[in-house]
């Protein structure tokens, strides 16, 4: 199985005045095509940054990130932001749906950015709803659903375009058991039936046995990977 | 398709904010088109001067008279066509308040200006009678004067009851000619002078002098003056667009004063604009990070901040415009008509008033853009409102 994602030495400090805040230290980390891959850690381990970096959505100080097999860090920010559309997808924490747009339109956002015609569109963006399970909903704005529903409109709208990798910042952490399950079901579904590389950052123990890798952080360190069925058995 | 109606839902999101910035643009357009049109209607009178006319008055001011003779000795000059002349008669119509201009005239006053277009029918019969008079459309609605009406006005700057009778309406022939005149033989007056006051007898308020060539204004000028210089009354000849400026110069500070007004209406709207559009994008920075995370790009942004903002723009200067025709049609029939005689909205203002709002528009979206395309997507997150 080739690699999808190659992190070389990754650094990342931000500067809070004249204060250099070093998050990230020296990370390395490589990611086959196809995997579920929990990132853990106590809150500012820099598990989101790592996320956000692997995503291009934000760049490191200093190292090397191949994603989908581009040196993304050295792109020009347009050049990024076409490289984002065609190759990840994004599921939020607090879902980010635009709220004055319908479940339908909030899918089809990406879809723009590509030159399929109207009714391609429709099709792709109906199907995706679909494989969501809001099929009933396409025209509901976010307000009209519930927390579990407005993810999976956000997870529509992250596959809608089908990427190659699937990057979720703690997707069920705004959301209750059954919604949370619902939605890690959902994710395992995406990345078994079709094949998509998924990069989790979560708190929840329960929602990390769902990953097939699971890494810590801590303080801007990656520890070493656990195979999921170690997990399982120490949990 | 999708990102305009995406504009229009954004711009729906804070319905009373929307409204209210909508409603302040519509007024500001209003205030402007007026203040402008009530500027035009004050300088009606310099852009009704017709190129090939002219005026001579006295050199040290209008008020004092000039000879009759010096009419003979004018059209003696080469590109001179025809001099006519006119005083000013002043007078009250029953109240002090019924103003309008009254003025004894050449009787070829109405050739010199054939903007007041008198029928044959009418003139005929104003050229046998020495105390006929022409009065203009406008007043005679006002005052329901009628052909055969007496007028009989108190004379103030010529002394004593006058009455005139009335054997012409004269139609404005354009948009900037005034209707509220009176024009009645100075036969008439000078008669009554010679015979109670022979030392204002022959006295002349200023000529009238058409050329054949306006390009020949300034020559013509110079042959006039150097005429009478020296003479007990020295003249002073321009073109009638510098005469009528003339008039105005007592008022271009007032003039000045409205002129910057209505560019300060268009200042003050547009912070206002300005403060909706960075409140908008500022409760919006988490979904701009969420456009950028999908791959729009800054151009993206762009439009659709900026076309919030036009389209905000754009519907507060329709209504505007909308509302600015009939406001400035009763505003027209509430102030006299003698005080602003033409009172009309010039094609200018309104493409003034719509360049305006498309400023605003784009003014207005300039520093929420700057700070939209500033924001990195992870601070955008971060972001709490």
């Amino acid at each position: 199985m080739s690699e999808i994602i190659d992190v070389q030495n990754v650094s990342k400090s931000y500067w809070r005045d004249s204060l250099e805040i070093s998050v990230l230290h020296n990370i390395s980390l490589k990611v086959n095509e196809g995997e579920f891959l929990c990132l853990m850690g106590p809150s500012g381990s820099g598990k989101t940054t790592l996320l956000n970096l692997i995503a291009g959505i934000d760049r490191p100080t200093k190292g090397k990130l191949i994603v989908a097999g581009t040196e993304i860090a050295s792109l020009e920010e347009s050049a990024l932001a076409k490289w984002r559309s065609a190759s990840v997808g994004f599921v939020f924490q607090f879902y980010n749906l635009i709220p004055v747009l319908t479940a339908f339109e909030n899918v089809e956002l990406p879809l723009l950015l590509t030159k399929l015609s109207k009714a391609e569109r429709r099709k792709h963006v109906e199907t995706t709803l679909e494989i969501v399970g809001l099929g009933d909903r396409i025209h509901h704005y976010p307000k009209q659903l519930s927390g579990g529903q407005e993810q999976r409109v956000a997870i529509a709208r992250a596959i809608v375009t089908d990427p190659i990798l699937l990057v979720a910042d703690e997707p069920t952490g705004d959301l209750d058991r059954t919604s949370a399950e619902e939605i890690l079901t959902l994710m395992e579904r995406l990345n078994k039936e079709f094949k998509k590389t998924i990069m989790m950052v979560t708190h929840d123990p329960h929602a990390a046995q769902r990953a097939r890798i699971i890494r810590h952080l801590d303080k801007g360190d990656l520890t070493e990977g656990v195979e999921y069925e170690n997990i399982k058995a120490n949990l | 398709m999708r990102i305009l109606k995406l504009i229009y839902k954004n711009t729906l999101r804070h319905k009373l904010r929307s409204s209210l910035t909508i409603l302040g643009i519509a007024i500001a357009v209003i205030a402007f088109g007026l203040l402008r049109t009530v500027v035009t209607a004050w300088y009606v009178g310099v852009e009704a001067a017709a190129a090939d006319r002219m005026i001579t008055r006295h050199s040290v001011s209008f008020i004092f008279p000039l000879p009759y003779s010096y009419k003979q000795k004018i059209e003696g000059i080469s590109g001179v066509q025809e001099v006519s002349f006119a005083n000013w008669f002043g007078g009250t119509y029953k109240d002090k308040n019924n103003f309008f201009a009254r003025m004894a005239v050449g009787d070829n006053m109405l050739d010199v200006y054939p903007e007041y277009a008198v029928p044959k029918d009418q003139l005929d019969v104003y050229n046998k009678e020495r105390n006929s008079c022409v009065v203009g459309k406008d007043i005679a609605e006002k005052y329901n004067f009628k052909l055969g009406d007496i007028i009989t006005m108190d004379g103030d700057i010529y002394p004593g009851q006058w009455d005139f009778v009335v054997r012409g309406i004269y139609q404005p022939k354009y948009k900037t000619t005034d209707g509220t005149q009176m024009f009645f033989h100075w036969e008439y007056l000078n008669e009554r002078m010679t015979k109670e006051m022979p030392g204002r007898a022959n006295d002349v308020g200023w000529y009238i002098i058409k050329i054949k060539d306006q390009t020949q204004s300034a020559t013509i000028s110079e042959k006039v003056d150097a005429l009478f210089k020296n003479s007990p009354a020295e003249t002073k000849t321009e073109t009638e667009r510098a005469f009528n400026q003339g008039f105005l110069a007592s008022t271009s500070a007032i003039i000045t004063a409205m002129n910057v007004m209505s560019f300060m209406i268009i200042g003050i709207i547009m912070l206002v604009l300005g403060n909706t559009m960075i409140m908008a994008s500022r409760e919006r920075t988490r979904e701009y990070a969420v456009f950028k995370t999908l791959g729009f790009s800054g151009f993206h942004m762009i439009g659709l901040i900026l076309g919030e903002s036009m389209f905000i723009a754009c519907l507060g200067s329709f209504v505007g415009l909308a509302l600015v025709f009939p406001i400035v049609a009763s505003f027209e029939k509430f102030i006299p008509k003698t005080f602003f005689p033409v009172f009309y909205i010039e094609p200018i203002t309104l493409i003034l008033a719509v360049s305006a709002a498309l400023f605003i528009g784009i003014a207005a979206s300039i520093f929420p853009i700057q700070r939209v395309l500033n924001t990195k997507i992870v601070e955008g997150f971060r972001f709490v409102g």
